[in-house]
C-alpha cells in the first residue's frame, strides 16, 4: 500500500471502543445463533432418545410416528429424501453445468447480462409456488405425455421442481470457477488446433474441477434441505428405496425427512411424547447431513481459490 | 478471463466448423434457456388460472371454505408486517456485524471462524432455522406459538447471513483512499464509518437488505415449525397476535380438492405473492441503479 495507514493510530474515545464492542457482539450473534441451532436439536433430541433407542432410530426400517404400530425408523425418511435428491440432480447437475460451460465459453457480454439475472430469478421463486407448480401444473402434464401410472403426489415432479430451483447454484458457482481458469491455458490448446468444443470439456471443465464439485455438493445440500416443495407434491408415504425397481420410487408418493417434520409440524402433536421430540431427532440428522456437506463444499471451494490467485 | 475469447483470434480456430462443435454450443444453449423456459410457461399457466380469481374481493375478504368467498387479506397484512419486522430487527444486526468484520476485525483465527460460520449459516435448511425458532423463541423465551414476533425473529436469524454477507461487499466496495482521507483530517475510526464508510456503502447495504426480504417473504416451513396458524381470520393488530402470511395460506389451499381452489384461489394467491415480491426487487434494483449511476 502506497498510503500511510492510519487506521490503527486514529485517535481512541470511550465512544468508539463502545462502538467497537457493540458491532463484535452482532458479528459474534452468528455464532450464537450456530451454538443455539447445535443446543435446541440436541436437547430435544436426548429427550427423544431416552424413549427411542438411537439403534433403533438409525436403523429401523419403519416410519410410523402416530399410527400403530408406533416405529421411529429413519432409513426411509432418508430414502425419501435420496430419492429427491438423485431425481433433482439428475436435472439439475449435467443442466447445471453445460449452462456454467455456455457461460463462461459461448455467451457474449450482451448474452450473459440477460440470462444471469434470468437464471437467478429460479433460485428466488417461493418454494411454496413450485410445489404448487409441481401438484397442479407439472403432474398432470406428464401423466398426460408419458404411458406411466403416476400418483397425484409422486417424487418425480417434486425432484423435476427442486432440480430447476437449483439450476442455478450450480451454473454460477461452476461459472465462476471456469472463469477463473487462466486465458493462457484456453490459447495453448487453441493454439494445438482444438475446438470450442474441446477446449470446453477438455481444458476449462477439468481446469475448474474443484469449482465445479464444490457447486455440486452445495447445490444437492439445497435439494436434502428443500421442504415445501416434497411436503405439497412428494406425498407423506415413508418408504424404503426397492432396489430392484428404483424408477418406480419415482412415480409414487414418498415421503422425505423435511416433509415428515412438516407433517408433524402441522398435526395435532404436542407435548412431551416422542411422536412429537422425533421433530428433532430428525431436524438433527438433517442439520447435520446438510452441515457436513456444506462444510465440504466450503473446503473444496477454498482449495481451487488458492490454485489460480 | 473468458470474457474476453469471444473476441481474441483465438476464437477462429474455436469457430472451426464441426458438427459436434456446433451440436454442443446449441446443446449448452438449450440447457441455459430450459430452465427459464419452464418457469415462464409455469408462471404464463398460473396467470391465466388467476385471472378472474384475482380481484378487489380476493384482496379485501378473509378466507372462507367457499371459494368465490374466499380471500386472502390477513395473510397479505401478515406477511407484511412480519416483514417489517424483519426488516428493523436483521437491518441493525446486519450492519453491525458487517462493520465490525469489514472495518474491525483484523484476519485472524476468530475472524475466519466467524466468516466460515455465516457461511454455513447460510446453507442451514431453513426447515432447521423453524426448530430453532420453535426452541428458542417459543419454547425458552414463551413469546407464543405462531405471533407476529416469534415468525419475525425465526425468519429474521435465517435471512442475517444473506444481509451481512451483501452488506460486507458493499463495504468492502468502498474505496480505501476515502477512509485514509478521513483519518488524515484527524477523524477517529467511528467517525470515518460514520461519515464516510456507511453513506457511501448504503446504497449496496439496502438493496442487499431488501432482496434478503424478498427471500423472508417466501419462507413457509419455518412458519410451520413455530406453529403459525395456516389459516387466520382477523387482521394481526399487536405483536402477539397470531399471525399467517402468504405462502402458509397458499400452502393450506393447496391441499383443498376442489378444483375452484386448485386453479383459481391458490392461483391468485400465487400470483399476489409474486407481484409482491416482485414489487420488492424492484425496489432494491432502482436503488441500485439510481445510486450507481451517481457516483
Amino acid at each position: 500500500m502506497s498510503q500511510p495507514d492510519f487506521s490503527h493510530d486514529g485517535i481512541r474515545t470511550a465512544r468508539g471502543t463502545a462502538f467497537r464492542y457493540l458491532f463484535m457482539l452482532c458479528a459474534l450473534l452468528s455464532i450464537l445463533t450456530t451454538v443455539a441451532i447445535i443446543l435446541t436439536l440436541l436437547l430435544d433430541a436426548v429427550d427423544f432418545f431416552a424413549q427411542v433407542s438411537l439403534v433403533d432410530f438409525l436403523t429401523g426400517t419403519r416410519w410410523s410416528p402416530t399410527n400403530e404400530p408406533i416405529a421411529f425408523g429413519v432409513l426411509p425418511l432418508i430414502s425419501g429424501t435420496l430419492v429427491i435428491t438423485i431425481g433433482s440432480a439428475m436435472v439439475a447437475l449435467p443442466i447445471g453445468l453445460l449452462t456454467a460451460i455456455y457461460l463462461s465459453e459461448y455467451a457474449s457480454d450482451r448474452q450473459r447480462a440477460y440470462l444471469k439475472p434470468a437464471l437467478e430469478v429460479l433460485a428466488g421463486v417461493p418454494t411454496v409456488v413450485y410445489g404448487y407448480f409441481a401438484l397442479v401444473y407439472v403432474t398432470p402434464a406428464i401423466d398426460a405425455i408419458l404411458p406411466v401410472d403416476l400418483s397425484t403426489f409422486n417424487a418425480l415432479s417434486a425432484s423435476i421442481m427442486v432440480g430447476i430451483m437449483i439450476i442455478p447454484m450450480v451454473s454460477s458457482i461452476s461459472e465462476d470457477a471456469m472463469s477463473a481458469v487462466p486465458d493462457s491455458l484456453r490459447q495453448a490448446s487453441y493454439g494445438l488446433g482444438a475446438t470450442k468444443f474441446t477446449v470446453s470439456t477438455s481444458v476449462v471443465v477439468p481446469a475448474a474441477l474443484s469449482g465445479i464439485f464444490s457447486s455440486f455438493i452445495l447445490a444437492l445440500s439445497r435439494a436434502i434441505g428443500e421442504t415445501m416443495i416434497v411436503a405439497i407434491a412428494a406425498g407423506q408415504t415413508p418408504r424404503m428405496i426397492d432396489l430392484t425397481d428404483p424408477a418406480g420410487m419415482f412415480l409414487d408418493s414418498i415421503q422425505p425427512m423435511t416433509s415428515a417434520m412438516v407433517q408433524i409440524g402441522t398435526g395435532d402433536i404436542v407435548g412431551q411424547g416422542p411422536a412429537y421430540k422425533s421433530l428433532f431427532a430428525v431436524g438433527l440428522t438433517l442439520f447435520v447431513i446438510t452441515f457436513v456437506m456444506n462444510l465440504i463444499s466450503e473446503l473444496v471451494a477454498s482449495r481451487y481459490r488458492e490454485v489460480y490467485r | 478471463m473468458a470474457a474476453d475469447t469471444g473476441e481474441t483470434p483465438a476464437d477462429g480456430f474455436g469457430r472451426v466448423s464441426r458438427t459436434k462443435d456446433v451440436a454442443f454450443r446449441l446443446l449448452a444453449l438449450a440447457a441455459t434457456l430450459i430452465g427459464i423456459v419452464s418457469l415462464a410457461a409455469l408462471l404464463l399457466n398460473v396467470a391465466v388460472d388467476a385471472v378472474g380469481w384475482l380481484d378487489w374481493q380476493f384482496l379485501t375478504n378473509p378466507p372462507h371454505p367457499d371459494p368465490y368467498e374466499a380471500g386472502f387479506l390477513p395473510a397479505l397484512v401478515g406477511s407484511i408486517a412480519i416483514m417489517l419486522m424483519i426488516a428493523l430487527v436483521t437491518f441493525p444486526l446486519g450492519v453491525g456485524a458487517a462493520v465490525y468484520l469489514e472495518e474491525y476485525a483484523d484476519d485472524g483465527y476468530l475472524t475466519r471462524f466467524i466468516q466460515l460460520n455465516i457461511a454455513n449459516l447460510a446453507g442451514v435448511p431453513s426447515v432447521v432455522y423453524g426448530l430453532l425458532g420453535l426452541g428458542l423463541f417459543v419454547g425458552l423465551f414463551n413469546i407464543g406459538y405462531g405471533t407476529v414476533l416469534a415468525a419475525a425473529f425465526t425468519i429474521a436469524l435465517l435471512i442475517l447471513p444473506i444481509v451481512i454477507i451483501s452488506a460486507q461487499e458493499a463495504i468492502r466496495a468502498v474505496p480505501d483512499s476515502q477512509r485514509q482521507a478521513s483519518y488524515g483530517m484527524g477523524a477517529t475510526k467511528w467517525q470515518t464509518i460514520r461519515n464516510v464508510v456507511l453513506p457511501r456503502a448504503m446504497p449496496g447495504i439496502m438493496t442487499g437488505t431488501i432482496l434478503a426480504l424478498g427471500r423472508a417473504i417466501g419462507e413457509t416451513a419455518p412458519l410451520i415449525m413455530i406453529a403459525a396458524p395456516t389459516t387466520v381470520f382477523g387482521l394481526p393488530n399487536s405483536f402477539f397476535s397470531k399471525v399467517s402470511a402468504m405462502p402458509l395460506q397458499i400452502y393450506n389451499w393447496a391441499s383443498y380438492p376442489q378444483t375452484e381452489f386448485q386453479y383459481g384461489v391458490v392461483a391468485a394467491g400465487v400470483v399476489t405473492l409474486l407481484v409482491v415480491l416482485l414489487t420488492i426487487n424492484s425496489i432494491a434494483i432502482v436503488i441500485r441503479n439510481r445510486y450507481q449511476q451517481r457516483t
